[in-house]
This record gives C-alpha cells, sequence and structure tokens, in this order.
C-alpha cells in the first residue's frame, strides 16, 4: 500500500476527465459529471493526475490509515 | 499500460474538421456534433461522457504537447477556472452564438452573404475559396462561416492557453464543458 493518495478538491474541479485519462490504473472517475473522485483502493499515490489536472485541484495526502 | 480505445483516436477529429472546412465550409455544419451531443449526454443522465472520453478537442489539447514534449507545467490562473469567468465565458459565448444566428437570418432575409472567418470575434480573414458550393441557400452558408469562425477561435484560445499552462488548460472554462457541468448540477441537486 503507498504512503500518500490523491484528493479532488469538489469545489474547483470541473470535471474534465484530464485525471482519468492520466490515472494508469483507473482509479478516478467522475461522480454524475460533477466532479472527479478517487478510489484510494486502488491509488497508488503516483501523482500523475495531479500534475496533469487544469485548474490544480488535485493534492497528494499522506493516507490516514498509513499515518505512524 | 493501459488498453488504448477507439475513442483515445478522437484528437484525429479536429483536425479531419478544419481540414474539410478549409476546403468546403459547409463542412462547418459537422461541428454541432460538438455542439448537441454534450448536451444531449448529460440531459439523459450520462454525466461529462463527452468531455471524459469523447472530446476529440480536449485529446488534441492533450496529446500535442505530448507529442512536442512541452514542459507546461503551470496551473493556469485562479481566475481562469472561478465560477465567476467560467459562466461569463459562457455568458458571452451564447451571446456570440446568438449574433451569429442574427447574421444568419439577415442573409436569410436578403443581406449579402460574407464569405470571410472572423477570429476572435474581430479578425476579418478571407476564406471565399472554401465556397465552393454555390446551390445551396446563401444562409446555410453564412452559418458555415460564423459556425467555423467560432470553431477555430475556440480551438485557437485553446492552443494558446495550452502552450501557456497545463495541456488542458481550455477545458477549464470550455463553455460546452461549463453547460455540461452545470446541466449535471442541476439534475443531481
Amino acid at each position: 500500500m503507498t504512503r500518500k493518495n490523491a484528493v479532488v478538491d469538489k469545489e474547483i474541479c470541473v470535471s474534465c476527465g484530464a485525471c482519468m485519462e492520466a490515472c494508469p490504473v483507473g482509479a478516478i472517475k467522475t461522480i454524475n459529471g460533477c466532479f472527479a473522485d478517487v478510489d484510494i483502493n486502488k491509488c497508488i499515490g503516483c501523482g500523475l493526475c495531479s500534475r496533469t489536472c487544469p485548474t490544480g485541484c488535485i493534492t497528494l495526502v499522506e493516507r490516514l490509515d498509513m499515518k505512524k | 499500460m493501459k488498453k488504448k480505445h477507439w475513442y483515445d483516436y478522437l484528437w484525429i477529429w479536429p483536425i479531419v474538421y478544419f481540414s474539410l472546412g478549409f476546403f468546403n465550409i459547409l463542412f462547418a455544419w459537422l461541428g454541432m456534433i460538438d455542439f448537441i451531443v454534450p448536451i444531449i449526454v448529460a440531459s439523459i443522465g450520462g454525466g461529462k461522457a463527452f468531455c471524459n472520453r469523447y472530446c476529440g478537442r480536449g485529446k488534441l489539447f492533450a496529446i500535442i504537447p505530448r507529442a512536442l514534449k512541452m514542459k507546461n507545467r503551470k496551473v493556469a490562473p485562479s481566475w481562469m477556472y472561478s465560477k465567476f469567468f467560467r459562466y461569463g465565458f459562457l455568458a458571452f459565448f451564447m451571446t456570440m452564438f446568438g449574433n451569429m444566428i442574427y447574421q444568419t437570418y439577415l442573409v436569410y432575409g436578403g443581406a449579402s452573404l460574407k464569405t470571410v472567418v472572423k477570429l476572435f470575434w474581430t479578425f476579418k480573414v478571407p476564406w471565399q475559396w472554401a465556397y465552393t458550393v454555390t446551390s445551396v441557400p446563401a444562409w446555410i452558408t453564412q452559418f458555415s462561416y460564423g459556425f467555423y469562425s467560432l470553431m477555430l477561435t475556440s480551438t485557437l484560445i485553446g492552443l494558446i492557453v495550452m502552450a501557456l499552462y497545463r495541456p488542458r488548460t481550455w477545458c477549464a472554462f470550455c463553455p460546452m464543458g461549463t453547460m455540461t457541468q452545470g446541466i449535471c448540477k442541476i439534475k443531481n441537486h
């Protein structure tokens, strides 16, 4: 399990799907076309989505279940 | 490596579209697909599937920096994806669309056809060579010129922000994206 996972700021997300396209493991989908959502069980914390997002609304955060 | 799907190659569509319109302006009508399909998809509960998977322009903006090995990693300034700007740009875009319909109506009423492509709603570029089929009513051709201008202008804006910021920055304020997201939010309120 990775130490970090991606988190989407739903207020800023424009639901364009750039992150979905970038995600190598298909961990991101859009919820009813409103915003993107990350499946933390699939997310490998690579940060590709974060680097692709045009609005920069995806950040990598430390997984709560991995904190010491 | 993710499996490639047929829609991963849709970046070809805008290239084909602009090429066809370069030789025969009547092909500009095909752009209506990009206008109508996202609205239908969002209205029937398909969300933003068009933006997410099938938008040729979005795919083109994603593939160009990759092909040219551009290192555009800068996030667009926050005003560019603020609600105020997004909805403001949508309103502006729809006003210009309305104006284009009005110009078409004037030609339908007898005004002379203008065989020019208007870039950025300002600069008139002669495009008379693409007026190859003269047997159709003039208003159909006028709409083609207006629509082609709209499509070309938005693509050029998209290319500029693609070069300045991240590849799909256009998607942050694309009027169709704003409209379909608005539909989705209303439907799922």
